[in-house]
Formats: structure tokens, C-alpha cells, sequence
């Protein structure tokens, strides 16, 4: 059953809108929701699979947003000693790989830099990073317009030969595009996880000395994971930005990757469905809420909910399901916790 | 015969703690050498140098030729040098067959020259079969082929150990380092895990051990290496070993030497 739970899901989203009917204010709930729950999955790759918290994931989503707009607005900045940078509008669909790559390099750095240092100084540094990432989208005005916030980003053309061009400008066909990058990266993080790159990935999670012992290059592993996951933020922060099409530097909020982080662990982290099942519920929540209650009572009402599932479900919604389905058994006692008896 | 591990005036200081004073020996191919001592000797201090988890503050440790300054552990075990844990010999969450494909990690990169981009594409389906054959077949051959979907952090202590075994041969080693493998096993779980060890010998892999179970050692060992407070105190087959007086007193303590001497005497003279 639970192997089918993806198809059904997808195959629910698929039909969603038609079910809907034309309801502006519900698709664009569930394009943002569906760009966050894209967020979420990519931190879920290194929250949930290598067991790194990035607290700067946000950085490499506003890096995506900002990237792609630039390519696709064109700019000419002042780099000082008289150089200066000039360039023409390039179609909104090679800013998207352009975000993609850009997010993915940042993601190289990042993951260089702070593997060595594990756990705590991990989380610091993308803290520090998306602050800094903030703060140069705020400052270096000439580029960013700061505050003013970059408008006019086009919305992106696909086109295929023979077939035409579409400008996706709709509601809808920014859903689709959405679901489409979506269901793509939940293949690719699939596949990953089931890979040799994936069990590298579980073994140094799970005992790291064992994983160095076998031959496992644990700063290889961990960057390419950080890069992965980096692109596929920054994939998010393109839609995003020629979905909404203006972006402020507002997109680096913390709050937000801290959204992204509670619908990880919510949903289930180190689990492919978590990040999906946890990001619908966090993000259309307050749609939900929104008919029956003030702002301020809606609030409480979310981190109600987050208290009631974690305290039902220390392990998130999924694992939680799959115990109470009796699809799997809980695990057992290990019995070297068991047995004081046995010799550490 | 030519040494495969040469440990070369090995010392290691945390801060001012002497934990290894100077280690000088070497394991020739085929050997099954063991290293004892009492506790603290700096038995598991002196493999955790040799497999690269420590920095020695002087000396060097060499495998097959190779100087091992300054690699990293799975540099190491790429080299042909595998290890055993002492306490954790498992990665507890998966099954017993999914530990030992992560311990076929190396092998899968000889596979495929690309496997994230197989991976991907979903191109993998052929060199997964063949590492889970393999890893079939290892857990077969140290006898937990019947536990293969169990969760390794669940399985009795003893076969978390043959799970460590499994692990470390999938790697492929020339030599193993087995780090008090059959502490907390009972006589025949013991016994058993004597004829892995000549087994795995027979495969060609020179094995060196630390183990507390002197009989054990006594029985399985071609050569017996001594510590005591970071230093070596004796070397040699285990008939030499077992009557040293250096050895008995490192165990028995100051005296109980001279004592044995002195019953044995008595002895001699009422017969």
C-alpha cells in the first residue's frame, strides 16, 4: 500500500485543479505550498539522509530566485576599477539551469567549508552564509534594486520543436510546472537514496567510524550531497521568483527556512514521502485556517498542530503511519542497550 | 616471508598522557599475530594509528611498503588495511544485507565508472544485482546468510560481530585488524568464530587481534605481541609467551613471577 501512496498522491494533484474549478486564491496556496514542499524536500536530503541541519537552506533558494531573475532581466553594474558588467536578457528557462548551477556551486563551497567542521559549526556557517547572501541582496542596490525589489521577471517559455512555445503565465500552467520539477526531484532523491551513493550516505549517519573503515570518503560524500541538495533549492528559488515575478530580498527570511525545516521533521525526515506529506500540511494550513480564525489565532493553531504530531509521532507523520498501518514493526531494542551485562 | 605491517617506533601522547611509549614490530604475510596487554595498555590506541583514525606523535606505520602518514581511514582501507570495531560493528538501522552492500561501497565504484549519473537515470539495476550476490554470498560464508533481513542493531551480540567480520571483508583486505572480536561471546560462539579467523587466513589475509580471552589467543595465534603501559614487553610464539615472567607479572602483578618460580621449585623437589 504504502508503495502506492506517491502515484495516489501524484495522480490526486494532478486532478486537483480541474476539481477545483477556476479558484485563484487556492492554486496560488498550492503553487507556493508546492515550491516550499520542493525546499523541503531538497533539505530533507541532508537533514533526513546525512543527518547535517542546514539552517541557511534558505540561501540557496534566494540565490536561485535571484540568479534566474538577473539572467532573464539582463543588468549593468559597476564592478569598480572601471570595469563594468553588462548583460542582455537571456530566456527565463536558461535562468532556471543558470539557478540551478549557481545554487549547486554555492552548495560546493558551503559543503568544502564546513564538513570538516561537523554538527554544530555546520549549522553556524549556513546561518552566517544566508545572513551574508541577505545582506549583499539588500545592500548591493546597483544589481538587486535592494529594498525595491527586482519586478518584471518574465514568466518562463517552454517551447518544443515543432510544437510551439508556451509562456507559462497562468495559474495553472505554473501549477503544472511546479508539480512537473516536483515529481522530477522526488525521482532523482529516490533513486539517490536507493543507490550505493545513498547506503554511503546511511552508513555515515548511522556509524560514521564503521562508514570511514569501509572505504567510505565521508567529505566526498557529504559535499555531493550538499551540492544536490543546494540545486535542487535553488530550482525552487527560480520558479519561485518567475511565478511570483518580483522578488526583495525578503525571499532570504530565516523564518522560512525554519518552515522548511518543520516540514521535514513534521513529515518524517530520512523518509522520500515525509518532506511531501509534511509541506502540504504545513503549507496550506493557514488556507485551511484562514475562513475560521484571526491571523494571530491562526498561529497558535500551527504550532499546536507541530506539538500535537511530534508528540504522537516523535519520528514525524510518515514512519508514524507506516508503525500504526502495522506495515513495518517498530524497531527492536538493540541488544547491547538491552543487556547492561555485555561489555562496552 | 616479507612484512606486511611494519609498526616503527610508534608513540602517542594526548597532552601529557603517554598512551603508546615507543611500539616497534611487524606482521609478515599469512601471520595471525595477536596484541595483549592489560587494560589500558594502548592496545586499541595502537589501531586506531595504524588505521589512520590517530596521528602518531612520532614513528610511522607502513602497510605493504606504503607509509601511512597522514591518510585518512578510508584511504587506508582502499590500501588493503581493514578493521573490526570493538563496539559498534554494525550500522544498526538497516538489515544485516544492506550493512554489508555499504561495505561493498568500493567495489561498486570498481563497477560502474559513473554510478551518480546510473543512479539517476535508473542504470544501475545490473551492478546492484551483482553487489547484492555478493553480499549474499559473504553472509553466506560467515554463516548469517538465515538473518540477512533482520535489523542489524537487533541481532544477537555475537553475530553483530560476524555482521563487523562481513563488513570488513567486503572491503576486500589484504590484511584484517580485529579489535577483541570475541569479547562477550560465549565458549562455542567463541569457538566458532577461532575457525572464521583460520578461514579467513585460508583466503589469504594476514590477521593481527587484540583480545582479552587469553585462551582464545593462545589457541588461534602464530605469534603473540605484549604491551604494557604503552610499551612492548615481550614477542613471540604463545608456548614462550604463556611462561615469560615479564608477562605473568604485567597480568599477576610485581612477584607472583618469583612465586610461580618458587612453587614450580617445590614442586620439583617433592616429585
Amino acid at each position: 500500500m504504502s508503495r502506492l501512496l506517491p502515484f495516489a498522491l501524484l495522480a490526486g494533484l494532478v486532478v486537483l485543479p480541474l476539481a477545483l474549478g477556476p479558484n485563484p486564491y487556492l492554486l496560488n496556496a498550492l503553487i507556493v505550498t508546492g515550491i516550499l514542499t520542493i525546499g523541503a524536500m531538497s533539505l530533507n536530503l541532508l537533514l533526513g539522509f546525512t543527518g547535517q541541519l542546514s539552517l541557511g537552506h534558505i540561501a540557496f533558494f534566494g540565490i536561485g530566485a535571484y540568479v534566474s531573475a538577473l539572467t532573464s532581466l539582463g543588468f549593468d553594474v559597476d564592478l569598480g576599477f572601471g570595469i563594468r558588467a553588462v548583460h542582455e536578457p537571456w530566456p527565463a528557462a536558461l535562468g532556471f539551469l543558470l539557478a540551478t548551477v549557481a545554487a549547486g556551486a554555492c552548495g560546493y563551497l558551503i559543503g568544502r567549508l564546513s564538513f570538516r567542521v561537523r554538527g554544530a559549526y555546520f549549522v553556524i556557517v549556513t546561518i552566517s552564509f544566508a545572513e551574508v547572501v541577505r545582506l549583499v541582496a539588500l545592500n548591493w542596490v546597483e544589481l538587486t534594486q535592494g529594498p525595491l525589489a527586482l519586478t518584471n521577471i518574465p514568466a518562463i517559455t517552454l517551447g518544443l520543436p515543432g510544437l510551439g512555445m508556451w509562456t507559462l503565465k497562468t495559474k495553472l500552467q505554473n501549477y503544472y510546472l511546479v508539480l512537473g520539477v516536483g515529481t522530477l526531484c522526488y525521482l532523482a532523491i529516490a533513486r539517490l537514496v536507493g543507490s550505493r551513493f545513498g547506503r554511503a550516505m546511511r552508513g555515515l549517519k548511522e556509524n560514521e567510524p564503521l562508514a570511514l573503515s569501509v572505504g567510505i570518503n565521508a567529505t566526498r560524500t557529504l559535499t555531493v550531497a550538499a551540492v544536490i541538495s543546494a540545486a535542487m533549492a535553488g530550482a525552487a528559488g527560480s520558479l519561485y521568483a518567475h511565478y511570483l515575478r518580483i522578488i526583495d530580498p525578503d525571499v532570504f527570511l530565516f523564518a522560512t527556512t525554519v518552515s522548511m525545516v518543520i516540514m521535514v521533521v513534521a513529515g518524517g525526515k530520512g523518509t522520500l514521502m515525509g518532506p511531501v506529506v509534511g509541506g502540504l500540511i504545513f503549507g496550506l494550513l493557514p488556507v485551511a485556517l484562514r475562513p475560521v480564525m484571526a491571523p494571530e489565532a491562526q498561529w497558535i493553531v500551527y504550532g499546536v498542530v507541530l506539538i500535537v504530531i511530534l508528540f504522537v509521532m516523535p519520528r514525524g507523520i510518515v514512519p508514524g503511519l507506516a508503525v500504526l498501518l502495522g506495515g513495518r514493526p517498530a524497531r527492536a531494542v538493540p541488544v547491547l542497550e538491552a543487556n547492561p551485562a555485555v561489555q562496552r | 616471508m616479507s612484512a606486511v605491517l611494519s609498526v616503527e617506533h610508534v608513540g602517542v601522547r594526548f597532552g601529557g598522557l603517554v598512551a603508546i611509549a615507543d611500539l616497534h614490530f611487524d606482521v609478515q604475510e599469512g601471520e595471525i599475530v595477536s596484541l595483549i596487554g592489560p587494560n589500558g595498555a594502548g592496545k586499541t590506541t595502537a589501531f586506531n594509528v595504524m588505521t589512520g583514525f590517530l596521528k602518531p606523535s612520532q614513528g610511522a606505520v607502513r602497510f605493504r611498503g606504503t607509509g601511512l602518514r597522514g591518510l585518512q581511514p578510508h584511504e587506508i582501507t582502499r590500501l588493503g588495511l581493514a578493521r573490526t570495531f570493538q563496539r559498534t560493528s554494525v550500522f544498526p538501522d538497516d538489515t544485516v544485507l544492506d550493512n554489508v552492500m555499504i561495505g561493498l561501497h568500493r567495489h561498486g565504484a570498481r563497477i560502474s565508472r559513473t554510478p551518480l549519473l546510473d543512479a539517476l537515470l535508473g542504470r544501475s539495476g545490473a551492478s546492484e544485482t551483482r553487489l547484492r550476490a555478493r553480499a549474499e554470498a559473504l553472509l553466506d560464508w560467515v554463516g548469517l546468510a538465515d538473518r540477512a533481513r533482520e535489523k542489524a542493531g537487533a541481532l544477537a551480540y555475537g553475530e553483530q560481530r560476524l555482521v563487523g567480520v562481513a563488513l570488513a571483508l567486503a572491503t576486500e583486505p589484504a590484511m584484517l585488524l580485529l579489535d577483541e572480536p570475541v569479547s562477550g561471546m560465549n565458549a562455542s560462539e567463541t569457538r566458532v568464530f577461532v575457525r572464521l579467523i583460520r578461514q579467513i587466513r585460508e583466503r589469504g589475509i594476514t590477521i593481527l587481534l587484540v583480545e582479552h580471552d587469553m585462551p582464545m589467543v593462545m589457541e588461534v595465534s602464530d605469534r603473540i605481541v605484549v604491551l604494557n603501559y604503552g610499551r612492548l614487553i615481550a614477542e613471540g610464539p604463545p608456548d614462550r609467551i604463556r611462561s615469560d615472567p615479564t608477562v605473568i607479572e604485567a597480568y599477576l602483578g610485581q612477584g607472583s613471577a618469583a612465586r610461580q618460580a618458587a612453587a614450580s621449585a617445590r614442586e620439583a623437589v617433592h616429585a
